[in-house]
């Protein structure tokens, strides 16, 4: 629980971050902060107390694996939620170039101001 | 154990906050990126080493595009003045969203002990349905494979969108060169 509080304020940080700047990066970085946060919290639900990863050892005892093993399919889910996140902050990073090299500004209430 | 989790999201959430509210643009990057690589220690302590590596280096090519795009301009803060209205906006949003989720996580199962309705079958059969060892590789090439599909053409979707968007500078230098070499005056 405790745990689960302290991901979600790093959430809520990104969720400020994203509403109350005004410069674009730092938008930005709010955004990155909301997608480590959410993976990290998904990986979080499925932990067991003493878990061992989800890799069959060739001397492993099969009823233990299957009794101790945290949860895969969220592993599974959040490794491609990962690499779309690169993708994602590729394509952020390439539209705050093209705003910077139309405007000379980052600032986000003086690029809302100026026309064409 | 848990006591170790705690201790790492607390240096997370100083990074995070430094990260926010520094001025240089430098820095509140590098911070981000302490937050990145947090996240990747408590993958590898929450037993998922897959995740730890792809984080790592998720998190240093992030890193690469980010200070490409801040150091390519001018990395000076421009909070000049403090825009109240969404100061005090973000903050209502924020308590109004720590609230629903401290209400909603008194429901959940308690930290270290998840509901695994699915995910039982897939640890105590999948090394015979699969002939995969690693467990998290066959729910991603196997049981899951569509979803892997669709997120394959997203992230080829967000590649191909920046692509398109850095390139349009080149396609014009490219036409200009023509002009020049066919000796069309302009």
């Amino acid at each position: 629980m405790v745990v689960y509080i302290l991901d979600m304020v790093i959430l809520v940080i990104g969720i400020y971050c994203l509403i109350a700047k005004r410069h674009l990066i730092k938008k930005i970085i709010g955004m990155v902060l909301m997608e480590y946060s959410v993976n990290l919290f998904l990986i979080l639900i499925g932990y067991r107390h003493n878990g061992i990863a989800p890799i069959l050892m060739p001397d492993e005892n099969r009823v233990h694996f299957a009794q101790y093993g945290v949860d895969p399919l969220p592993q599974a889910l959040v490794l491609t939620s990962i690499v779309i996140g690169l993708g994602t902050l590729a394509l952020m990073a390439a539209y705050a170039m093209r705003l910077y090299e139309k405007y000379r500004t980052f600032d986000m209430s003086e690029i809302r101001r100026l026309k064409g | 154990m848990e006591t170790f989790f705690i201790i790492m999201l607390v240096l997370m959430i100083i990074g995070a906050i430094i990260a926010v509210e520094t001025k240089n643009m430098l820095s509140a990057v590098i911070a981000a990126g302490v937050v990145g690589f947090g996240v990747s220690v408590l993958f590898l302590f929450l037993k998922a080493p897959d995740i730890a590596i792809t984080q790592v280096i998720v998190e240093v090519l992030s890193l690469i595009i980010l200070i490409r795009v801040t150091t390519k301009a001018d990395n000076e803060a421009i909070e000049r003045k403090i825009d109240s209205f969404a100061n005090i906006a973000g903050l209502v949003f924020v308590g109004i969203f720590v609230g629903f989720c401290i209400w909603a996580f008194v429901d959940m199962t308690p930290f270290g002990t998840p509901l695994m309705r699915v995910s039982q079958h897939y640890l105590s059969a999948g090394l015979e349905e699969t002939g995969a060892a690693n467990t998290v590789a066959a729910v991603i090439l196997d049981y899951r494979a569509y979803d892997t599909l669709g997120e394959a053409v997203v992230i080829f979707t967000s590649i191909l969108g920046a692509f398109v968007i850095l390139r349009s500078r080149g396609k014009k230098k490219i036409y200009e060169e023509d002009y020049v070499k066919v000796g069309i005056p302009e």
